[in-house]
């Protein structure tokens, strides 16, 4: 394998009229924990993803992007087989995303789902190793006493451990997190922070988190790539992301403010306005 | 001039409100009246009315329960009526469900597809079912169950695929991104979110097809109604008491275990 690990080149995207990527490029290494930081409508979850084809870039740019020397998307349409490289690559919501009614294991085990046989995830037949596998993964994120609870009964901050037990069992080389601690409070946050920092320093599991608290991203991340009007306005060391930096980031940020419109006849009233 | 208390007295309505509150009132008891002229109603009759329901009762009183057996027999054929059809709705009409429901169905095609079946089965009532059938399957309880199993899929198609349309899209999304294929996330996602409005809606239709399979046997599709046609036909109505309390006590019996099994379920 080599140390790059996802390779995104040339990408841009609109919604509508409104640019929301454009031309974003980076690489990362293998290992890496990376802060992707911004203010908010500046593209992050978006940009997340382009990196498993949830979102497919516009079809004329000249995008790639590249995930474990396989590509997933060019120029805007998915690659074959992308659906089952998903698998190496693990996923997890701000809103955690965890089935509801369903067992906290079985919730875990789900993340097997990808790369298992089809009859056997369809009759619902997880082997004695994939429970095993299960309940280590839980007690890797500290919950393996609730393993029998619904889903619903837990938590924030248990439910967004339990997504990340779901990743572990995907056993994923990358783990993308879109804002996974906006919605928790301050020590829920830490918890599921500390979780992560601690997957990536001992299986060294590629992570890219998204943040829009900075001082998560300087506590635990080493490099950090911002986010501005859907460019790339800062990609390096996170301690180079200084003070001055961050206030010329989120200056005049305000919220799905249209920066350039290329279609300005046709562009709805209120977007003219708003600019 | 000062204003007089008269003057500042407090009311309701302003004025114009009066007069729309009026103009309704008008409107509706015009309507009512033109609608009463219209159907013919022999006063006569409606006058005689409490002699003739005193009359009746005295020739239902006392009930005659010398055919008792057959009415039981009776009623478990409604009941299996009842039951076995929806058995075969529910199992039918989850693929109508998932065809009709906007976020599930294939395609355009298959969407409109399964709308069309469950508006045409929700537009026709059972009793006009069950003369369709009873034309194509003779009389008997086959028509009767495919009557109540035609009218039900609409009913339980259109509400499961609702429940559906429903359901919260973010664990779909988050089974797609492990990369599981369509039919895992179905299976994972959306069915443990119907599930339990696919019981609820179950029991609550076998509840009503329990009731409409009592009057199935007036147009001769098997059941109780049967029973119930032909006493009224003989003027046998200390007969027709029987089956009536027979009825009640069948229907009271399905509402005690529907509310049962529904609570069980949730």
């Amino acid at each position: 394998m080599s140390l790059t690990t996802i390779a995104v080149e040339h990408l841009s995207k609109t919604f509508g009229h409104s640019p929301v990527l454009q031309d974003v490029g980076f690489e990362i290494r293998a290992g890496e924990r990376v802060a992707l930081v911004g203010p908010s409508g500046s593209g992050k979850s978006t940009l997340l993803r382009h990196l498993v084809g949830l979102t497919k870039a516009n079809r004329h740019s000249d995008s790639r992007v590249t995930v474990m020397d396989r590509c997933i998307q060019r120029r805007g349409r998915l690659a074959r087989g992308s659906r089952a490289q998903r698998c190496r690559t693990g996923y997890i919501f701000q809103q955690f995303n965890l089935v509801g009614r369903l067992s906290v294991m079985t919730n875990v085990l789900i993340g097997r789902l990808g790369c298992m046989p089809r009859w056997r995830a369809l009759i619902g037949r997880f082997t004695p190793e994939e429970h095993e596998m299960a309940l280590r993964s839980l007690k890797r994120v500290g919950l393996e006493e609730l393993a029998h609870q619904r889903a619903n009964t837990l938590s924030g901050g248990q439910m967004q451990r339990v997504a990340i037990a779901r990743v572990l069992m995907q056993d994923a080389d990358i783990i993308l997190a879109d804002e996974p601690i906006a919605s928790l409070d301050p020590r829920s946050a830490r918890e599921v922070m500390d979780t992560l920092q601690r997957i990536n320093e001992e299986d060294g599991r590629t992570i890219v988190v998204s943040l829009h608290q900075v001082d998560y991203a300087r506590d635990y991340c080493q490099r950090a790539i911002a986010l501005k009007h859907g460019q790339v306005y800062f990609d390096g060391p996170i301690d180079q992301l200084t003070d001055i930096r961050l206030a010329y980031l989120y200056a005049n940020a305000e919220l799905d403010k249209p920066h350039e419109s290329r279609f300005p006849a046709s562009a709805p009233t209120a977007l003219r306005v708003a600019g | 001039m000062k204003p007089t208390v008269a003057d500042r007295a407090w009311s309701r309505y302003t004025s114009r409100q009066r007069w729309t509150r009026l103009a309704i009132t008008a409107t509706v008891v015009l309507a009512v009246s033109w609608s009463l002229s219209t159907i013919d109603i022999i006063w006569p009759w409606v006058w005689d009315a409490p002699a003739q329901i005193g009359d009746l009762f005295s020739r239902m009183v006392p009930p005659d329960f010398s055919s008792l057996d057959k009415i039981v027999w009776a009623l478990i054929e409604t009941l299996n009526i009842a039951t076995i059809a929806t058995f075969i709705a529910v199992v039918v009409s989850l693929p109508i469900a998932y065809i009709a429901a906007q976020n599930t169905t294939p395609n355009r095609a298959t969407l409109w597809l399964g709308r069309f079946i469950l508006v045409s089965s929700r537009s026709v009532n059972t009793l006009i079912w069950a003369l369709l059938f009873v034309a194509i399957f003779g009389p008997g309880v086959l028509a009767g169950i495919i009557a109540i199993m035609f009218r039900s899929l609409g009913f339980l198609g259109k509400l499961i695929g609702e429940a559906i349309e429903e359901i919260d899209q973010r664990p779909v999304e988050a089974l797609e991104a492990t990369g599981a294929s369509h039919a895992k996330v179905v299976l994972y996602a959306i069915v443990p979110q119907v599930i339990p409005t696919f019981f609820a809606v179950s029991v609550l239709r076998w509840d009503i097809n329990l009731r409409e399979s009592t009057v199935l046997g007036l147009v001769g599709a098997g059941g109780i109604g049967v029973i119930l046609q032909g006493a009224i036909n003989t003027l046998d109505w200390r007969t027709v008491a029987t089956v009536l309390i027979a009825i009640i006590v069948l229907v009271i019996a399905g509402e005690a275990i529907a509310a049962w099994l529904r609570k069980k379920a949730i």
